[in-house]
């Protein structure tokens, strides 16, 4: 293909950028309740975010990129013409790109997913026709939208009425936190580590039946459950510290909890949002190597590598302000709750994942505090806030789209 | 790009922390009423000026907390509890500081003494007015263990048990006041008419205090029924 390297080089420039916006905007959404709850300090949120949202790109990243890079375009209707694909890919990077600088700037909670679905949908629809997009695709990711803040808000109330019915409303709060927490512990580890494991370690090699799915997971389950039992054996309780407030100890030892939990946060948002920047470059990588939209063959790791490396860069220099100021705002957020929001959460997100609907991290968090408020247990949510982040993705999708289209057409402009 | 998580302006200013310290506030205010009255049996009125000026300012304190907390309460905000039912407790809770002021203020204006052995009796029942404060001030330093539990279970009952107990003493707080009005009744015909009619209004506006302590829990109530 002709300046298939100009084109290789493009992607991955504008592709490392939007993961660097990625890291730089949007990991401190996803480690927002685990701070805020002040269950792990500024510091530890970093590290955590920079090492999980980086193995979950790299080991469960690659579902959710298979969608982006070939999902919503009908490969047949483009067959003639690959070139178009790749003008159409890089115009949704640079359009994405763009409209999450400008959007983030003017302060506007604005998810990448939603940029980069409405930027592919628009050039292909417009840019090439109707019949190139994958109507039936896009419905179901588009439907997707809909059904994770709700269903992580259904499972962050259940969970949150489990921890009150096992822990906060019995006689002795504490022994029982003592006693269950770590078999939430087990439970973050396990489904994490179940849906990546199902979905596939082929890339790095690794290739599980169901049943030895299920058996590695619960060892990882197991395993991270002593980890936790023995980080509840040193905390050292406080009876004074609980005059003031009767649960001061019991949070604690949900303090614990929580870290695992911002552990599958970070985890789950890399393993989904990592698309959003190197699902079209790979798109592009394979069109421009192979120099046919019909791509068969799997998808190089080093893209994900690529991806998760420019979520961390985009953490490291920006994303870590940001997650400094959740740090010094001032919330009644407890552990307790920020575990059962922040776990309805990881848990919808990785499903979506390894389900290949790319999702927001954002939205889906949104649901999951809704549904622990729901059962009366945060004392207040700003509802306005709540409309702008759910309004933002109906104003997303056009601009994301709009751009795109222009970009399309100028690229086609540059290079036929 | 604005270094800003959304995620996290979410979550509203809890107005749990303001409640309890506003409550705080009026009962330290109320409390002030004992070496008041003990100034004031004793004739003393230069140390029941004095006192009645720290009245007087803790009840200003309490009223410019009650502004800053209704102020952070706009009505797009999600709650534990109902956001009405949060105000009105607070409405309550203020009454009682201001009912305090209006106290002090009243029978040091008119350095009002009671006759003959009615003295420790107003004592008696004015302590027991600020138990029944006090007793509201307990139930609401519950609220944060109340979200806590989500409004469930065992922290209900605790908070139940202690409206139960509110009630009682404010059930008390009648008896006594019976029995001041029967002593001032029989005294009265003695006594200068426009004096008696003063002291009428001041057992009222002591018995008031119970009866808002009462109603502030009875406000609490509703949020854990709801």
């Amino acid at each position: 293909m002709e300046y298939a390297t100009i084109f290789i080089v493009l992607a991955c420039i504008f592709g490392f950028f939007m993961a660097w916006g990625v890291g730089a905007n949007d990991v401190a959404n996803a480690m927002g309740t685990s701070v805020g709850s002040r269950a792990v300090t500024i510091k530890q949120a970093f590290i955590i975010a920079a090492v999980f949202e980086f193995l979950g790109a790299y080991l469960a990243g690659g579902a959710v990129t298979d969608t982006i890079r070939k999902g919503m375009i009908d490969a047949q209707v483009l067959a003639g013409n690959p070139e178009l694909v790749v003008y159409g890919m890089l115009a949704s990077l640079l359009a994405s790109g763009i409209w999450l600088l400008f959007a983030s700037r003017a302060g506007w909670p604005v998810s990448t997913t939603h940029s980069i679905v409405g930027a592919i949908v628009g050039f292909a629809a417009v840019g090439v026709g109707l019949d190139a997009v994958k109507w039936s695709k896009v419905g179901t990711i588009v439907m997707s939208w809909v059904v994770s803040p709700a269903l992580s808000g259904i499972i962050a109330y259940w969970l949150f009425v489990s921890v009150q019915r096992l822990i906060l409303d019995t006689p002795n709060p504490l022994e029982n936190a003592k006693r269950y927490v770590p078999f939430y512990i087990f439970l973050v580890g396990f489904i994490i580590a179940l849906v990546t494991l199902f979905k596939g370690l082929k890339h790095v090699g690794l290739h599980l039946s169901t049943g030895q799915s299920y058996g590695l997971a619960a060892v990882i389950g197991v395993v991270t459950m002593v980890i936790g039992i023995l980080f509840i054996r040193r905390l050292k309780f406080d009876p004074a510290a609980d005059r003031a407030f009767h649960f001061a100890n019991v949070e604690k030892v949900f303090g614990v909890l929580m870290i695992f939990t911002a552990c599958a946060m970070a985890f789950a948002h890399g393993s989904n949002d990592v698309a959003n920047a190197v699902g079209p470059l790979a798109a592009i990588v394979g069109i421009a190597e192979s120099g046919t939209v019909l791509q068969k063959t799997a998808m190089p790791s080093w893209i994900l590598l690529l991806g998760g490396a420019g979520i961390v860069i985009g953490l490291v220099t920006y994303g870590h302000k940001v997650i400094a100021t959740v740090g010094t705002g001032i919330t009644e957020l407890t552990p307790s709750r920020g575990f059962a929001a922040t776990l309805a959460a990881a848990t919808t997100v990785v499903i979506a994942s390894g389900t290949g609907l790319p999702i927001s991290t954002t939205h889906t968090l949104v649901g999951a505090v809704l549904g622990v408020g729901l059962a009366r247990g945060i004392a207040s949510l700003n509802l306005t806030v709540v409309r702008t982040i759910f309004l933002s993705w109906i104003v997303t999708l056009p601009a994301g789209a709009i751009l795109a289209i222009a970009f399309f057409f100028l690229f086609k402009g540059i290079f036929s | 790009m604005s270094p800003k998580s959304h995620i996290f302006s979410m979550f509203g200013s809890s107005p749990i922390r303001p409640m309890q310290q506003h409550m705080d506030k009026v009962q330290a205010c109320v409390v002030e009423l004992i070496p008041f009255f003990e100034a004031a049996l004793a004739g003393d009125w230069e140390k029941a000026r004095e006192v009645q000026r720290s009245i007087a300012a803790l009840e200003g304190v309490a009223d410019e907390m009650k502004r800053q907390l209704r102020l952070s309460l706009p009505s797009g905000l999600m709650m534990a509890m109902s956001r009405v039912d949060l105000l009105e407790t607070l409405t309550m809770q203020d009454r009682i500081a201001n009912k305090a002021k209006d106290i002090a203020g009243l029978m040091l204006g008119r350095r009002m003494s009671f006759p003959a052995d009615t003295g420790p009796v107003m004592f008696d029942f004015v302590k027991r007015c600020i138990d029944a404060t006090a007793q509201a001030q307990t139930a609401i330093n519950e609220l944060d263990e109340l979200v806590e539990t989500g409004f469930r279970g065992r922290e209900v009952q605790l908070v139940e048990s202690m409206i139960l107990k509110l009630d009682e003493i404010e059930a008390d707080t009648d008896e006594i006041e019976i029995d001041v009005r029967q002593k001032i009744f029989a005294l009265e015909r003695g006594l200068p008419a426009v004096d008696v009619m003063f002291i009428y209004q001041i057992i009222d506006w002591i018995g008031d205090l119970a009866d808002l302590a009462q109603q502030v829990g009875g406000r609490l109530e509703i949020m854990l029924a709801r």
